[in-house]
């Protein structure tokens, strides 16, 4: 069996975010990228299949990006995946979730993969759409933030949380699915992982390679455009009103009617 | 020089960081504070890879270096002191000199262990009677046959109340000071082997340090490594490398006590202000700043030198002997900023005092690293 995992890189959950002068993106100068945490789930599935299977199944990390993305692939190849795709051309750049699963799904359907796995949404944009739009572009069935998946035969039951209680889905493979917290554990890298993954060739594909041209990918294949990005305004200081109890409220009340206008 | 890590000791350092972080450090505290050794995170480590870190892959190793070594020991020890010098240890002192001077028979036989934390490793040179003084020891070492009969008592061994195996330093030839020391691989499983004195320690409370008895204690010729009577070089050239973990470790504690600093100078207020916007505050952290960068390249470069088989023993000493130093100056500056409150259990840099202390004194005290450094610098003394 091939499993696809689909990785993002994506600016650290702890990271500072600046919101570029012209608002039209992030400042990504000297900002920290890691695999986008629902990520880690998904390869972590992948890995433990492939270790109940214990027979010839492979799992091929594809992230499409920058550069960078390399890094996180080399992560998903130290947490165990067999092989990397990097999926990057200039032509990819500024794609919206469509123009990106266009491009993914090309990428993949080559590969003949039998299962998809990626995580539930990216932290960066949090828009949970590319991993649906590629499972109806391959026209294959689809399960979204699992909390426990079991493949048998060609068949996956999968479990997902909805409102006040779980729901168990039956997909027949190929099949693609997103991932929850809670699924499993993902492991750390092993030091022999690591040392293995770096002599492992990353295989770069770029628009040449898919059966697509440049007006269907990147911005120009997008049926969206970002407009601009505003930062949350910040909390205005906290006011700490001085005296004793009867001044206080006398104050307050003056304050909502005066100041803040509410009463 | 510059110092740009490579993909691979990137993720090793993230890797390490992200288990420091998640799993070591969370538990620190309370291990310290009950004396309590973390097996099961030491286990983690060897699962990991993180023991076998200057293991060849035959042997079940990762070969990933001293460099990134270094880079996993600071991350490990600034979240918790105790768990980094069991893991300096394991690699440094026990499972290097076996990987440089063992025959294959007691490399297949004990690396493999070792590297995956399947053993816990030890490395017995102090007695009572010497320290600093190293090649005064007394330690017996009787020929039998096929076996040494081994007699006597070391002193202040770390990790020796959990180790399996203990790489221990004794005298086979009471004629010769230093070229009459061998060094032997010893079980602790072996009959006459045990464990003396727990020592009740001011810092790095979570790691044994116990006396190792030996009455009577058979061990195989054939577990000495190198030559008889090539002992002392042994120890001596393991500690080269070891001193490079130890100041690792001591930037990584530096490192603990900036983030502790700067963490609570930016959530501390005092006259109206957060403390961190008075100079008084901002001189502090700025100079501990500056000193772990120094340290940190300082250790770099020991240990690059290490890689590359260079000569690295004045480096060693250099880097050992200044991180330890920044190590202290930054603990009691982490203290003062934190005012009364860092005097107290509730905030880590209590510990982060104690557990500094020990660098400058073992592996080599810091004026056993003068000693080396001038050694080395000063050629035509009569």
């Amino acid at each position: 069996m091939k499993i696809v995992v689909l990785v993002k890189s994506v600016p650290d959950t702890e990271s500072k975010i600046k919101i570029t002068a012209d608002g039209s993106g992030i400042e990504t100068q000297g900002l920290k990228f890691v695999m986008n945490p629902y990520d880690e789930y998904a390869v972590e599935e992948a890995i433990r299949i492939r270790e109940r299977l214990k027979d010839d199944t492979t799992v091929v990390a594809v992230s499409l990006g920058p550069d960078r993305v390399e890094e996180v692939l080399r992560t998903a190849l130290a947490m165990g995946a067999d092989d990397a795709i990097h999926v990057g051309d200039p032509a990819f750049e500024g794609g919206d979730a469509g123009a990106n699963a266009r491009v993914l799904a090309e990428v993949i359907r080559p590969l003949g993969a039998h299962l998809i796995l990626g995580g539930k949404q990216g932290i960066d944009d949090d828009a949970a759409q590319t991993i649906p739009a590629i499972a109806e572009l391959l026209g294959i069935p689809q399960a979204l933030i699992l909390t426990e998946l079991k493949i048998e035969g060609n068949k996956a039951s999968a479990r997902r949380r909805v409102e006040g209680g779980d729901e168990v889905v039956e997909l027949t493979l190929p099949a693609a699915v997103t991932c929850e917290k809670g699924l499993n554990e993902p492991r750390y890298a092993s030091l022999p992982g690591i040392m293995k993954a770096k002599k492992k060739e990353i295989r770069k594909v770029g628009l040449a390679d898919v059966k697509l041209d440049a007006g269907q990918v990147g911005a120009a294949g997008s049926k969206s455009k970002l407009v601009r990005y505003h930062a949350l305004p910040e909390r205005p200081p906290v006011k700490m009103i001085p005296g004793d109890a009867a001044q206080q409220a006398k104050e307050l009340a003056r304050l909502l009617r005066e100041e803040a206008k509410v009463i | 020089m510059q110092y740009t890590l490579t993909e691979e000791q990137r993720l090793i350092q993230q890797t390490a960081r992200e288990f420091a972080d998640t799993v070591i450090a969370p538990a620190a505290d309370k291990h310290n504070r009950e004396a309590r050794f973390p097996r099961e995170i030491v286990k983690e480590l060897g699962r990991m890879g993180f023991l076998g870190m200057l293991v060849p892959e035959v042997y079940g190793g990762s070969a990933a270096g001293n460099f990134a070594l270094v880079l996993a020991l600071e991350e490990v020890n600034r979240a918790c002191a105790s768990t980094g010098v069991t893991m300096s240890v394991q690699s440094s002192l026990v499972t290097a000199p076996i990987v440089h001077w063992a025959s294959e028979d007691l490399k297949k036989r004990y690396l493999p262990r070792l590297a995956s934390g399947e053993f816990l490793g030890a490395y017995a040179l102090s007695e009572p009677g010497s320290g600093s003084d190293a090649a005064s020891l007394v330690t017996s070492a009787v020929r039998d046959g096929n076996e040494f009969v081994l007699n006597g008592t070391k002193n202040f061994i770390t990790t020796g109340l959990e180790a399996d195996v203990v790489l221990a330093m004794v005298r086979t030839d009471p004629s010769h000071k230093t070229r009459g020391i061998s060094a032997f691989v010893i079980e602790a499983a072996s009959k006459g082997f045990s464990v003396g004195k727990k020592e009740d320690k001011l810092g790095l409370r979570a790691s044994s340090t116990t006396q190792l008895v030996f009455e009577d204690l058979r061990v195989p010729a054939a577990n000495m490594l190198g030559d008889l009577g090539g002992g002392f070089k042994i120890a001596m050239h393991t500690l080269d490398g070891g001193r490079i973990g130890i100041a690792a470790q001591a930037v990584g504690i530096a490192q603990a006590c900036l983030d502790a600093s700067v963490k609570y100078a930016e959530e501390r207020e005092a006259f109206g202000q957060q403390i961190g916007k008075f100079q008084a505050m901002q001189w502090k952290i700025a100079d501990m700043a500056m000193h772990i960068e120094a340290a940190r390249l300082l250790v770099y470069n020991a240990a690059r030198l290490k890689d590359e088989k260079q000569p690295h023993g004045k480096e060693a000493a250099m880097a050992k002997l200044f991180a330890s130093q920044i190590a202290n100056q930054a603990a009691r500056e982490a203290v003062q900023i934190h005012g009364g409150a860092g005097y107290l259990e509730d905030f880590p840099v209590e510990r982060y005092m104690r557990d500094a202390r020990i660098t400058e004194i073992y592996e080599g005290t810091s004026e056993i690293q003068r000693l080396v450094i001038a050694r080395s610098v000063l050629h035509n003394l009569k």
